[in-house]
């Protein structure tokens, strides 16, 4: 994903001109880049509706996701033959109502998310910072490591963890997080190289500094908005691994709702009652987008020329 | 090249050794096999009874040692629910896996190409608007949910493909499209990066000033030196791909490698859990290593500047 910025259409006509790449039309390169921003804001505004729905949902949901009604199973959407307004998103096999299901669906989602990377990043900068940072050996050393995490197949390490530790929230955040990290290690550790061939780290070192003082003070700040970018990009990964973990059935545990198991639950009355499977996924779809949306536009705000 | 070789077989036979060690580890350290084997209700003397069979009163590196010597002749155990070679079954399974792979590989390319380069040739053009809105669309879209409506609209509501399953090419379209919409957009942005880079290159000029047509200079020069990016990013992406293609069997219950190691993990059938993981990571680093070689092969300044 690299920020191609805006350069006129020059590259296409241009006989003569050298585009060079960026900043040939300042202006129009801004306006797009505006644009652009345009979309990150909407998306966060999108992600924050989602948010408050899944926080909110207590008070949001019209009935307990667990309710079981067995005479309304299976009712289909308001829109369509048999719907009522009771039952907005419909029922699924067992009378509960979906839009309950859906709303208390996302905390599992955004928790295992946001907590997963949280951890996953913390890890994975500081091995970067110590790969690019402590010399040769060391950076052989973790890169070694590295590679072979990143070699695995990561659903099929990640079903394999839990299938030894056994399905629960907490170990799905727990390989989540493990199975996640070494994607930060290759961006942090080439950025920390680059940045230790600067003077003010050449400096830092002349004047005596420690190694934790320069790489926390002198370093780690640099590196500030390439984690915010990848980690909230990262975060959307994630739930799409969740889910799928869960659709599987070896992540969050029926009954509790979590869109990734509402989807596997659903996907057996596909035949006739495709609403079940269909509005959970819609839901996991939206959520990421937003998430990549904004995580884009992160990354123009704050480094248009960041290559990632 | 030399160097440059030998120094990537080093690094490709440490991986290996690495992977070796996780798949070792996933079991033997994270979890209890015994614990595992064992009903629920078993007693102290059961435990240590097969806790010794299973040679897991050894230390550690002995049990490693000999799990890795067995691995190499291709024995990883039996299967602890069929009781036949985990290596046998896995073999078995291996054939649709690589099909289907590169069969979305395929699918991937044929969407990603043509818009790609569409995209770099029409740059902030509607058509390369609308596909960079359709890469980012599809970066977000869990490919299960997506196989599950391909499966609701084309099998369940129109009856036109098999909604399931493996033989015939039409079980292969569903399946493939899946696994492609998962490795398009990527390969879409990296297609159309690297033709707008080299549409502005010297030699692109000189093709143009030759007076060779549009088509000539677009085809013959600009394509195929956009591809050197592509191939290596490809090969580097192939774990996502044959990660993409673990999501898309179970949705389509396609008699692969995945679907058995699924299996397997329901079933607790660790042999044949250890045995996929490893060769699967072994496709992976293979490829890698060979993507490798093939670009420093074709790119000089990659094997001596790395």
């Amino acid at each position: 994903m690299k920020a191609v910025a805006a350069g006129g259409n020059a590259a296409l006509k241009g006989v003569g001109a050298h585009d060079g790449a960026r900043g040939f039309d300042a202006r129009r390169a801004s306006l797009s880049r505006l644009w652009r921003l345009k979309w990150g804001l909407a998306a966060a505004a999108l992600l924050l509706l989602i948010v408050a729905s899944a926080a909110l949902a207590p008070w949001l949901a019209p009935y307990d996701p667990l309710a079981v009604d067995i005479q309304h199973r299976l009712v289909p959407p308001v829109w369509m033959d048999g719907g009522t307004p009771k039952h907005p998103l419909g029922t699924d096999q067992i009378g509960r109502d979906l839009l309950a299901r859906m709303l208390y669906g996302g905390r599992v989602s955004l928790i295992v998310g946001v907590t997963a990377v949280l951890i996953s990043a913390t890890i994975g900068v500081l091995t970067g910072l110590a790969a690019g940072y402590f010399g040769p050996r060391v950076d052989w050393l973790i890169m070694a490591l590295v590679n072979v995490m990143l070699s695995f197949p990561f659903v099929l390490l990640a079903l394999a963890v839990i299938a030894v530790l056994g399905p629960s929230l907490l170990n799905m955040i727990i390989v989540l997080a493990v199975a996640d990290w070494p994607l930060y290690v290759r961006v942090i550790r080439a950025e920390t190289l680059a940045i230790c061939e600067r003077d003010f780290v050449t400096a830092g070192r002349a004047l005596g500094m420690s190694h934790a003082r320069i790489v926390f003070r002198q370093i780690f700040p640099n590196l500030v908005s390439v984690i915010v970018v990848i980690a909230t990009l990262q975060v959307a990964r994630v739930i799409i691994l969740e889910s799928f973990l869960s659709f599987l059935g070896q992540g969050v545990q029926p009954p509790t709702p979590a869109w990734g198991n509402m989807l596997g639950e659903g996907r057996v009355y596909m035949l006739n009652s495709w609403w079940i499977a269909a509005f959970p996924g819609l839901a996991i779809f939206v959520t990421t987008l937003a998430i990549n949306l904004m995580g884009n536009g992160l990354r123009d705000w704050l480094d248009p020329h960041m290559k990632l | 090249m030399r160097r440059y070789v030998a120094r990537q077989l080093v690094q490709f036979v440490v991986v290996i050794v690495g992977i070796s060690m996780l798949a070792f580890a996933i079991l033997h350290v994270i979890g209890d096999p015994v614990l595992l084997l064992l009903p629920q209700n078993a007693g102290k003397a059961e435990y240590e009874r097969y806790h010794k069979l299973l040679g897991l009163d050894k230390p550690l590196y002995v049990q490693y040692a000999k799990f890795a010597s067995r691995a190499l002749q291709g024995d990883f155990g039996k299967s602890w629910y069929t009781d036949t070679p985990a290596f046998r079954l896995v073999l078995q399974r291996m054939p649709p896996t690589i099909y289907l792979t590169l069969a979305g590989l395929v699918m991937a390319l044929l969407i990603a190409l043509p818009l790609g380069i569409l995209a770099a040739l029409k740059r902030h053009s509607f058509v390369d608007n609308l596909c960079t809105m359709i890469a980012v669309a599809g970066q977000a879209m869990p490919i299960f949910w997506l196989g599950i409506m391909l499966i609701i609209i084309f099998a369940v509501r129109l009856k036109a493909l098999p909604a399931s399953g493996y033989g015939t090419w039409q079980h292969f379209l569903m399946p493939a499209f899946t696994l492609g919409a998962f490795l398009a957009p990527l390969t879409m942005r990296l297609v159309r990066s690297g033709v707008i880079e080299i549409m502005n290159m010297e030699y692109i000029k000189t093709a143009r000033a030759k007076g060779l047509s549009e088509r000539m200079v677009v085809i013959k020069h600009a394509f195929r030196n956009a591809c050197i990016p592509v191939i290596t990013v490809l090969g580097l992406q192939f774990g996502q791909l044959l990660g993409g293609a673990i999501v898309t069997e179970t949705v389509f219950a396609w008699p692969g490698v995945a679907t058995l190691a699924v299996e397997s993990i329901r079933n607790q059938d660790f042999p044949v859990v250890q045995c996929a993981v490893v060769l699967l990571a072994l496709i992976i680093v293979s490829i890698n290593f060979l993507v490798d070689m093939i670009v420093g092969l074709i790119d000089p300044r990659i094997r001596v500047g790395a």
